[in-house]
């Protein structure tokens, strides 16, 4: 993938996002937010492809710890909170 | 559970992918594998590595041939998965526009995570052991945090988890770094860089704002020191003239580490002045940066997932950041650099306090609440620490079946983090349609008979209206000292986060009622139903 498909794709991701989320309402705040946080875990992709050096696998071991920390817990805790919404139907 | 399902896909997935696939070594195949999403072909050289325990096939290979590759179809299969995953995270979050469909959401977004993981083990020529083992620590550490955690310790869990993504792109960004040393990948160098900058910003920032929020001694007051921002500046320069380094020099990646160590001195330095109700702002901006820090680890590493998923929650925590600055009534820089803390020449608490304060008991108030039409509760941080949100539910249950009006006054930085209200009032099961936004339930709060604040301190505090130079000054607030009887249910009179006095508990019209939010409102409760 060349540079420029990469900023276009920036680009256009960051417009969607906006265009979503201006329309979340205050009440799921908390919520998109350890929502959206889990999926910035998708660095988690990155840690996965670290490599075969030495440095490279004690490095990707620790980013694959962190960024599954973060994905795990995130989409956990983010259910936990959406669930006492949903009771009210 | 998610981890569970994880770690069994890849145990299936892991054995036909990783190693012996050495059968599809044409030259079309590595070309067009070349884009960047092989990380192991540039280090193989150095991969002798010790043969895994689990898998000793795969290093074997390896050794015979220098360099290895996976097929081009795997690698097709995973840019298609990582199309997939992509729009299942747009989804994901336009479900979080509506209460109903948001667990659904959320859901999709775990799914698109769950396939973006295992498109991935099928190119990945890390070791399984090193990704099994990751994968089981992290998603064990993750699943304790999210079940064992308390709601009122909500902010500061999703600002660790935020610290851990900030974290991982740095780490990310590192193994790039290294292994594009010295070859003329400039503009990957570069966004490593920029990755790394942000990453480390983002896991120093939030780990500071983690501290502040658990109130640890050593990160509670705001803290900074004279010529803190020149200082800030010279560490923005100095790490922007080291990524810019690593863009133009081949030799030069090595600066990385350095440039991590002078970020993260920089996000500890950005956080730590920051307190009061702007906390909700720099969760929020946190929020951001570990997207975009995300996004440029996906620039460095050529990946297509982590440009979108980073760039959407990055869009999303600008989004936020901004709301919450609209809430205060401030610019994002003002919120980040202006002086913040109580002033030193602002009244002391005794000064503000002294003779004034009226405390009254339940009894008193349950007589008050006889006969009135519309009442008010605000509620604050106080609430969720005291887990008073069902008695809170309760006391208004109570009230409107007498056939008076309760609604619940919502400031939108009340609480630590965006909506944090919300959500715990949703907890105890209390309707949409009662839950009212600042602006629109500050015109009408001079007609309410009364309005019960529970723990809520600078989001009612009269000080931002009058006094310029008072920490909160130009922060829109609930003007409920315009209501007939204020009620103040609280511990004591220490000041709220800003640290600063109330002058709202030394009015005429308001009456403290001293004690642990549950506990008083359950002898509110006993003495109106006893009246």
């Amino acid at each position: 993938m060349d540079l420029l498909s990469a900023i276009t794709i920036f680009v256009l991701a960051i417009f969607i996002g906006f265009e979503i989320i201006t329309k979340v309402p205050p009440t799921l705040h908390t919520p998109l937010m350890s929502g959206s946080n889990a999926i910035s875990g998708i660095t988690l992709v990155g840690a996965l492809l670290a490599g075969t050096t030495s440095l490279g696998q004690f490095f990707g071991f620790l980013a694959i710890v962190f960024a599954m920390v973060n994905v795990v817990g995130g989409f956990l805790v983010t259910h936990r909170m959406l669930a006492m919404f949903k009771k009210k139907g | 559970m998610l981890h569970f399902l994880t770690c069994f896909l890849l145990f299936a997935l892991q054995s036909p992918s990783a190693g012996p696939v050495e059968g599809s070594h044409t030259p079309a195949a590595e070309s067009a594998a070349s884009v960047g999403d092989v990380p192991g072909k540039a280090a193989t050289s150095q991969g002798t590595v010790q043969p895994a325990p689990k898998s000793p096939s795969e290093s074997t290979p390896a050794k015979a041939e220098p360099i290895e590759t996976v097929s081009t179809s795997s690698h097709d299969t995973s840019r298609l998965g990582y199309l997939v995953a992509a729009v299942l995270f747009i989804l994901g979050i336009k479900g979080m526009t509506h209460p109903r469909t948001a667990v659904r959401g959320n859901m999709l977004g775990a799914l698109g995570m769950l396939l973006a993981v295992i498109v991935t083990l099928l190119i990945t020529e890390t070791p399984t052991w090193v990704i099994v083992t990751g994968l089981l620590v992290g998603g064990s550490v993750g699943l304790f945090f999210a079940t064992q955690v308390q709601m009122t310790q909500m902010p500061q869990l999703v600002a660790l988890f935020n610290g851990f993504g900030g974290i991982a792109s740095v780490l990310v960004a590192g193994v790039e770094s290294l292994k594009l040393g010295d070859t003329d990948e400039r503009v990957g160098s570069f966004a490593a860089a920029v990755a790394g900058l942000i990453g480390a910003v983002t896991f120093t920032g939030s780990l500071v704002a983690a501290g502040k929020l658990q109130e640890l001694k050593m990160f509670w007051k705001p803290w900074s020191f004279t010529g803190q921002q020149a200082v800030n500046a010279a560490l923005v320069v100095g790490c922007l003239g080291l990524a810019v380094l690593m863009l133009f020099v081949g030799s030069a990646n090595w600066v990385f580490w350095p440039l991590i160590i002078l970020a993260g001195v920089l996000g500890v330095f950005l956080v730590c002045p920051i307190g009061g109700a702007d906390m909700p702002v720099i969760i929020a901006l946190l929020n951001s940066y570990s997207g975009l820090a995300a996004a440029a680890a996906g620039f460095a590493i050529d990946n297509i997932v982590l440009i979108i998923a980073g760039s959407l929650v990055g869009a999303s925590g600008l989004i936020l950041t901004s709301i919450m600055c609209k809430a205060m009534n401030r610019s994002l820089a003002n919120v980040l650099f202006a002086k913040l803390g109580p002033t030193a020449d602002g009244p002391s608490a005794d000064d503000v306090y002294e003779g004034k304060i009226k405390a009254t008991s339940a009894e008193e108030v349950a007589m008050l609440l006889d006969g009135v039409n519309r009442v008010v509760i605000v509620p604050g941080y106080g609430l969720a620490v005291a887990q008073a949100q069902h008695m809170a539910r309760d006391l208004a249950n109570f009230l409107e079946a007498k056939g008076v009006t309760v609604e619940y006054a919502i400031h939108p930085v009340a609480g630590r983090m965006p909506g944090h209200m919300n959500v715990l009032l949703a907890e105890a099961d209390v309707p949409y349609e009662q839950l009212k936004e600042m602006d629109a339930i500050n015109p009408t709060l001079n007609q309410v008979d009364v309005a019960i604040v529970i723990g809520a301190n600078d989001v009612v505090n009269p000080v931002a209206n009058t006094d310029p130079d008072s920490p909160i000054a130009g922060m829109p607030i609930l003007n409920v000292y315009e209501a007939q009887t204020v009620i103040v249910i609280k511990r004591s009179l220490s000041p709220g986060f800003a640290g600063i006095p109330n002058p709202l508990f030394a009015a005429d019209n308001c009456l403290m009622l001293f004690g642990d939010g549950k506990e008083v409102l359950l002898d509110l409760i006993t003495a109106l139903k006893e009246g």
